[in-house]
């Protein structure tokens, strides 16, 4: 069976639970083989045997992390041409997606990004255009390079024993035009990533100004919860723009998506639309969101939000 | 500093977007279109640092004739010239596909900065960026919430999940910018009159250099095969809060499990 190569999203060596999401992924489609590019693959190697993979390659050149996106289009080119993969899988997330861009232009091949499902053939399922519609593409030139949305498969173990391999890759100047200088890491709460998160709390307009967002971070801490909110939200200044989720914002998909005091216009929709479970507090009968849900209630937030959270609080001790 | 602003027409943001039923591309006839919202932070974001820094801002815009209407706000705007790449060899053509012509197209323009949106809000693929900065060999400095252009130089700090890069490189580079980087100007009366006077270049594929094999539905590197509309949701289950919504909701999520 062929190789597919997935590329390992990771912090200082720990690979994030996208990572194993692609594992699982890729071993329905060939031989998974992780592609570790920076400092810290000590760190990672028995998470990514545990999850399945036959295979490591590894570009541990610290000079890696020194410049933006293409030294790991470059290692990916690299081993694609000496292993002619199948298939290369990447993160979905906003790095993945322009590594994979780049790979792209290397190889010469199609790249299709934001898949919520690969399937036999290297067929990927999208859902755009806020889920209004499911796209199934395949690439059609060159080795198929496929982006996938977090949370788009279970991840499981399946515990392999990989051989490794090290990558030695020497830049290329043009890999080396965007230097990193500094590595920023703002308030970063005790609260799991937006994209990452299973539980997303989302508030929006409804809840009429700023300080009542301690609502919604206090049901989303009783759920282990990520805090999304609406453009609304944002625009207001209410909630950072960083964790604005809708059409210019970011997308997620989790298992829950709650949605509180937002109406569901496609702006947010577009956002949050491939969520698997989906609940609602709104206290307008008619707001669109209630088109979307598993479970609604409709009422004043401000009374059922509490509620809520004092209950989940019982049931949980 | 000469800067290429890249500006796409797309479906209004808020209209329900659709295929086309025969050849599966966003259908861009019958919706308004608009300039790609994100698209208007970097034309803005051009007009600033031509303001402090002197040089010519240009619109490059690849896309069907009604893309002129994008074009003349981003004039309109402020921007000085303009370039509509336009021709029916075009059509189809995806992310490989746009940059190749893109990029092309940018070789016919003096530039130091190419700058764009983060993405399209009609694809959302937010690659465009990166692809060209590969093609041009050109320093990518993406996703910036603050440009800094010094001498030959530009600094972005690039936002990241858990805060921002501060990333260099120098000129030539791509930039592409989020939303939110400042606040766009509307165009001015006097700048919609005096945008009906620029300079609008229109190229064609072949003006453009651009082989007509590698771009398009035909010259595209990828394919939909199937499109299925969703299908209607199940309704869910609706209550009404009489003083125990909050508690009905715990139960609904105990019984998922998630609790």
């Amino acid at each position: 069976m062929a190789e597919v190569l997935v590329l390992v999203e990771h912090v200082d060596g720990a690979p994030k639970k996208v990572t194993f999401e692609l594992l699982t992924l890729a071993r329905s489609l060939g031989e998974p083989a992780a592609v570790f590019v920076g400092n810290g693959a000590d760190n990672a190697k028995d998470k990514l045997a545990e999850y399945g993979a036959t295979k490591i390659y590894v570009a541990g050149d610290g000079e890696l992390d020194g410049y933006l996106v293409a030294p790991k289009a470059e290692v990916l080119a690299q081993v694609v041409q000496q292993s002619s993969p199948a298939a290369v899988l990447i993160p979905s997330t906003p790095e993945g997606k322009e590594v994979a861009g780049r790979l792209a232009v290397k190889l010469d091949s199609g790249v299709i990004t934001d898949a919520v499902g690969v399937e036999d053939g290297f067929v990927a399922k999208q859902s755009i255009f806020g889920g209004a519609f499911t796209v199934s593409s395949k690439v059609s030139k060159g080795t198929p390079i496929i982006t996938v949305r977090p949370n788009s498969t279970a991840p499981e173990t399946a515990p392999a024993q990989p051989t490794e391999e090290q990558v030695s890759v020497s830049l290329s100047d043009a890999a080396k035009k965007a230097k990193v200088l500094d590595r920023v890491t703002e308030k970063k709460g005790g609260r799991p990533e937006l994209t990452e998160a299973s539980i997303v709390v989302s508030g929006g307009r409804g809840l009429g100004e700023g300080s009542n967002f301690s609502l919604i971070e206090k049901l989303a801490d009783t759920l282990g919860a990520a805090v999304g909110a609406s453009r609304a939200a944002t625009d207001a200044g209410w909630y950072p723009h960083t964790n604005q989720v809708g059409q210019t914002g970011k997308t997620v998909s989790p298992q829950l998506y709650m949605a509180i005091g937002i109406s569901g216009a496609i702006q947010h929709r577009a956002g949050m639309q491939t969520s698997k479970t989906i609940v609602a507090i709104n206290k307008d009968p008619e707001a669109p969101i209630f088109e979307l849900v598993d479970f609604g209630v409709v009422g004043d937030l401000f009374n059922v939000v509490p509620q809520l959270t004092e209950e989940i609080e019982k049931r949980k001790s | 500093m000469n800067i290429v602003v890249c500006v796409k027409q797309v479906p209004d943001t808020w209209a329900e977007k659709k295929l086309s039923p025969d050849d599966k591309t966003v259908d861009r006839e019958s919706v308004d279109g608009v300039m790609n919202e994100l698209d208007e932070y970097a034309v803005e974001e051009a007009l600033r640092i031509k303001e402090a820094q002197g040089g010519e801002v240009t619109v490059l815009s690849m896309g069907p004739d009604k893309s002129v209407e994008t074009i003349r706000k981003a004039l309109s705007m402020g921007a000085d010239k303009a370039v509509h790449l336009v021709d029916p060899a075009l059509h189809g053509s995806d992310a490989l596909a746009t940059s190749y012509a893109l990029a092309q197209a940018l070789g016919t323009i003096e530039h130091d900065l190419v700058l764009l949106g983060v993405e399209a809000t009609d694809a959302r693929m937010s690659v465009v960026a990166a692809m060209l900065a590969e093609r041009l060999g050109a320093a990518q400095l993406t996703f910036a919430r603050k440009v800094e252009v010094g001498d030959g130089t530009v600094r972005v700090e690039r936002l990241t999940d858990s805060g921002y890069d501060v990333v260099e490189g120098s000129t030539p580079a791509v930039v592409s910018v989020v939303e939110k980087i400042n606040e766009p100007r509307y165009p001015s009366f006097k700048g919609i009159m005096a945008a009906k006077k620029k300079p609008l270049t229109t190229l064609t594929v072949a003006d453009a250099g651009i082989e007509a094999d590698k771009v398009g539905l035909g010259g595209s590197a990828t394919e939909v095969a199937d499109v299925t509309a969703r299908p209607p949701k199940q309704a869910g289950q609706i209550v009404k809060d009489e003083g125990d919504g909050g508690a009905k909701l715990a139960e609904f999520l105990a019984q998922q499990k998630f609790v």
